[in-house]
């Protein structure tokens, strides 16, 4: 791993107290937060140890985020302290935490889209020559970092451009570029591929291994049993539980932070998907040669009413690409959609709608959101023309609306009135989701809806899809869970370099099975062009016909 | 089932493409001003006979210097997803404090005028970055307090204040490096540090950051406040140099001088690339920019028939010009 720290920041690592492996390194006690009204935590202790790999759980808003923040100086605590190595301390700005050696990587990536990847991973801390940065030292350093974490991009080309997963990693080569004590992530597989994933666990244990001490956050439970050592349980902005992960089981951890009985939670089973729905008529979406430039090279899809297609494919296979698009998001090249029998107008968003198609996207944060705006007016954005008659919106209907998606979905919100920028990151996902859903659309593509939602919620957001695809709802399913995507959908297609490789019928095809196919698919990738088979696939097909 | 294969050819062809693409449109967005710049100088050229003698090049390089100083502190502003009203009238400021100081010897030509543009600057900076509240509002208090003070040291703009005749002051803008004016010479030297500055430095790339994200320059640990203070003060400092310069071209203090002199150098910002949101751009195209403007002003000149009110009418077109060719080709592009 590539060493670098500028003397200032060596210097306050090396300024506190020695911390041995299994001793505290960072901690809070009766920490307190509240916004206005809402109380985020409530005296919260937390205590973590140099050398081990700590998860925070909980519910969407149960305050992970916001003890992170506290922890790292982007807000003051109302109440009780954070330690640092034994010591006190108080952190006015996140680059006081930066420089005594904790680095973080906050719930949505935070980086800055016009500038380049290697910019962005040594921003504040460039390597320097005459005193001048050094480009070419800082390019290749990003380069030597990019390929440790097998991501194949260039470093000069602006962030802005790369999709959410690669975003991701270099946000973890930020942090990894910098020698700290403490390595925060607030969801960090949230936007990866399995590959990704295992590549940034890989990162984590080498970093523990050292005596670094982890904060981890994820909504995917499975990740938490691979990778973490302790749990600490929050519900509601309070501490409930903090034991090592071994000892914990799946239903314990579940009902202890929904705060319920163990026996109750069993009862609901793994909730998720229903069985494959019951396909009719004539296709609700017909796509046939989908061309974008450099992205999609000649796409076909069909779905049928009340069916759920899946889209499967690594990273830049170009599944957000062409579910963006078919709603028009993205400049289509060539290519014909068709919804419910009638032609639509490529290129145009406006067209999309009309004709009933949704998207609900992958980054939230970049399209869709108003942060600035109340939860009511985020969902009931779409909404107003249909709930207007002669240019007068029928108030108490919307507010119908929302209450109802509100409850149904288990938005956390103070009131309906509150700014979506201050809810949770999966309060707002779910806000996103409310907002489509009142929309009623033909079409509903979905990219990574579950996305940062907490297991309770999850299981509800799978439940409606199921239930709109029983209606008569044509779903095109975007998920980076293999268990989503398989349970979820009826038939998945596998995307790759822009082309469709192939269809595979979900009935009885398990997670691994779709993951070997898509490994097979990685192997290939990584042959020299020249020996690159060009035959179809033979693991992906035969299968199901 | 269908399936498709892996075209080796194209395998990763779709990522350079697209990185050719984007360098494209950056180099459309860098230098679309620089084309028309070209294209205008080449006509001037060749219509009229006294555009392309030394004498007129010098002449609008001395000119475009004074607007070039300022659109140098507008350029940084403007990166950090800022605006500075006030440099108008803090140049003029500038102008009258140095030809006031004059008169005291030349070190205090050149010291009182950047101390209080200096810290007109500071209060500016430290009121926006610390205080959260918007730059176009603080500047234009800045524009009026700065243009007030003027009108007071000039008694409403009733006396004027010389250079003394034979003062060394007047050499900074007057003399000469091999045959190139001074004022000419500052400009090349301090863009060309603007530049080092900006790409190469800690403070550049935090400029760059704050304009691009500044909830995430903040969450990175970048010293979000110091950088806006550091720009604005760089500003105002910048403006007032060249108040300084141009009262030693004149030799004397000129009240009336710098009215909308701010709008011409986010002009000349705009034209030459760089986003008014912030985030990025170059000081080089700044400079592009202020020369297509002061060529425009010279070539209506030329045209003997036409009223000089027909500069503002060109250059405002060519402006809307250039963003809408910029707007055209970067649009899109983002995936
Ligand atoms: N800036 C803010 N203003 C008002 N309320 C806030 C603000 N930030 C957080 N909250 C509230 O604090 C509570 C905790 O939010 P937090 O973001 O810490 O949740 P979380 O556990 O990270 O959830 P998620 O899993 O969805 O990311 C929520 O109820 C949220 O609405
Ligand atoms: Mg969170």
């Amino acid at each position: 791993m590539t060493q670098h720290s500028s003397a200032a920041a060596a210097a306050a690592v090396g300024a506190v107290g020695a911390v041995g492996v299994g001793d505290p390194v960072l901690q809070t006690v009766g920490v307190t937060k509240s916004f206005g009204g809402v109380h985020a935590l409530k005296g919260v202790d937390f205590e973590l140890r140099a050398g081990e790999i700590h998860t925070l759980v909980g519910e969407n808003g149960a305050g992970k985020s916001t003890l992170i923040k506290v922890l790292t100086g982007v807000y003051t605590p109302d109440g009780g302290e954070v330690r640092y190595a034994g010591e006190t301390v108080h952190f006015r700005r996140p680059a006081d935490a930066q420089h005594v050696g904790i680095s973080t990587i906050y719930q949505e990536v935070n980086l800055v889209p016009l500038l380049s990847v290697a910019r962005n991973i040594f921003l504040g801390r460039e390597p320097r020559r005459f005193g001048l940065i050094d480009v070419r030292a800082m390019n290749k350093r990003a380069r030597e970092l990019m390929a440790e974490l097998g991501i194949d991009i260039d470093v000069t080309a602006e962030l802005g451009r790369l999709g959410l997963g690669s975003q991701q990693m270099v946000a973890l080569a930020r942090a990894m570029s910098v020698d700290s004590r403490v390595v925060i992530m607030d969801e960090p597989t949230s936007s990866l591929e399995t590959a990704e994933v295992e590549t940034l666990f890989r990162v984590a244990r080498g970093l523990r291994d050292r005596g670094v001490g982890l904060v981890f956050v994820s909504h995917r439970l499975d990740e938490l049993w691979e990778l973490c050592d302790r749990v600490t349980i929050l519900r509601d902005g309070e501490w409930v539980h903090t034991e090592p992960m071994s000892e914990m089981t799946r239903l314990d951890l579940v009902s202890k932070m929904l705060g319920r009985d163990v026996e109750e939670v069993r009862a609901e089973g793994a909730t998720e998907f229903g069985s494959s729905h019951r396909q009719a008529g004539e296709p609700a979406l017909v796509v046939s040669g989908l061309e974008v430039a450099n992205r999609l090279h000649g796409v076909d899809l069909t779905v049928r009413p009340g069916e759920v297609v899946g889209l499967a494919g690594l990273l830049g296979s170009g599944r957000s690409e062409t579910v963006k698009a078919v709603y028009g998001a993205l400049k289509a090249r060539s290519g014909e959609i068709t919804v419910a029998g009638r032609k639509v107008r490529t290129g145009s968003v406006r067209g999309a709608l009309a004709s009933g198609v949704a998207l609900l996207s992958e980054d939230r944060k970049a399209e869709g959101i108003v942060p600035d705006l109340s939860v009511r007016d985020n969902i009931a954005l779409a909404v107003l023309p249909r709930m207007s008659r002669a240019g007068v919106v029928s108030e108490a209907r919307i507010d119908a609306l929302v209450d109802t998606f509100m409850k149904r979905l288990r938005i956390k919100a103070s009131s309906p009135d509150q700014k979506v920028r201050e809810l949770s990151g999966g309060n707002q996902q779910k806000v996103l989701i409310a907002r489509w859903l009142a929309t009623e659309p033909t079409v509903f593509l979905l990219d990574e809806p579950t996305r940062g939602i907490d297991v309770g919620a999850k299981a509800e957001v799978q439940g409606l899809i199921d239930e709109l695809a029983d209606q008569g709802l044509a779903v095109v399913l975007i998920s980076s869970e293999m268990d989503e995507l398989v349970e979820g959908a009826d038939r998945i297609v596998v995307l790759h370099d822009g082309h469709v490789q192939a269809e595979l019928d979900s009935t009885d095809l398990s997670s691994s099975e779709l993951l070997a196919a898509l490994a097979g698919d990685r192997e290939r990738d990584s042959r020299p062009a020249s020996q690159a088979p060009n035959q179809a696939p033979t693991q992906t097909e035969g299968q199901h016909a | 089932m269908s399936t498709t294969m892996v075209d080796p050819a194209t395998a990763n062809a779709p990522e350079t493409a697209l990185a050719n693409r984007a360098r494209f449109a950056s180099l459309v967005q860098r230098q679309g001003a620089l084309a028309i710049f070209v294209v205008v100088v080449a006509v001037a050229s060749v219509s009229f006979d006294t555009f392309a003698s030394q004498g007129n090049i010098t002449g609008i390089a001395v000119q475009a210097s004074f607007l070039a100083m300022l659109a140098l502190g507008m350029t940084f502003v403007i990166m950090t997803g800022g605006i500075d009203l006030s440099v108008g009238s803090v140049f003029a400021l500038g102008g009258v404090l140095a030809a006031w100081g004059a008169q005291h010897g030349t070190l205090v030509a050149f010291v009182l005028p950047l101390a209080v543009c200096g810290a007109i600057g500071l209060v500016q900076g430290l009121i926006i970055a610390r205080g959260g509240l918007p730059p176009f509002i603080v500047t234009l208090a800045g524009l009026l307090f700065a243009r007030g003070l003027l009108l007071l040291l000039s008694d409403e703009g009733a006396t004027t204040y010389k250079v003394p005749r034979g003062s060394s002051f007047r050499e900074l803008a007057q003399g000469e490096l091999l045959g190139i004016p001074y004022p000419v010479v500052l400009v090349v030297v301090f863009f060309a540090i603007g530049g080092l500055v900006l790409h190469r430095t800690s403070y550049g790339a935090s400029v760059l950051a704050i304009g691009g994200q500044e909830d995430a320059a903040d969450l990175m640990g970048l010293p979000v406040v110091r950088t806006k203070v550091l720009t604005y003060v760089a500003s105002a400092l910048l403006a007032g140099f060249g108040g300084v310069m141009i009262a030693s071209y004149t030799s004397s203090g000129v009240t009336i001088l710098g009215v909308g002199t701010e709008l011409e150098a986010i002009a000349a910002v705009v034209l030459g690339g760089t986003l008014l949101t912030g985030g990025a751009g170059t000081v080089l195209g700044t400079l592009v920019g202020v020369l297509l403007l002061q060529v425009i002003k010279n070539v209506i000149n030329q045209v003997g028939s036409l009223d000089s009110d027909w500069q503002s009418v060109v250059s405002g077109t060519i402006l809307l010009l250039v963003v809408t060719l910029q707007r055209a080709l970067t649009r899109g592009d983002r995936a």
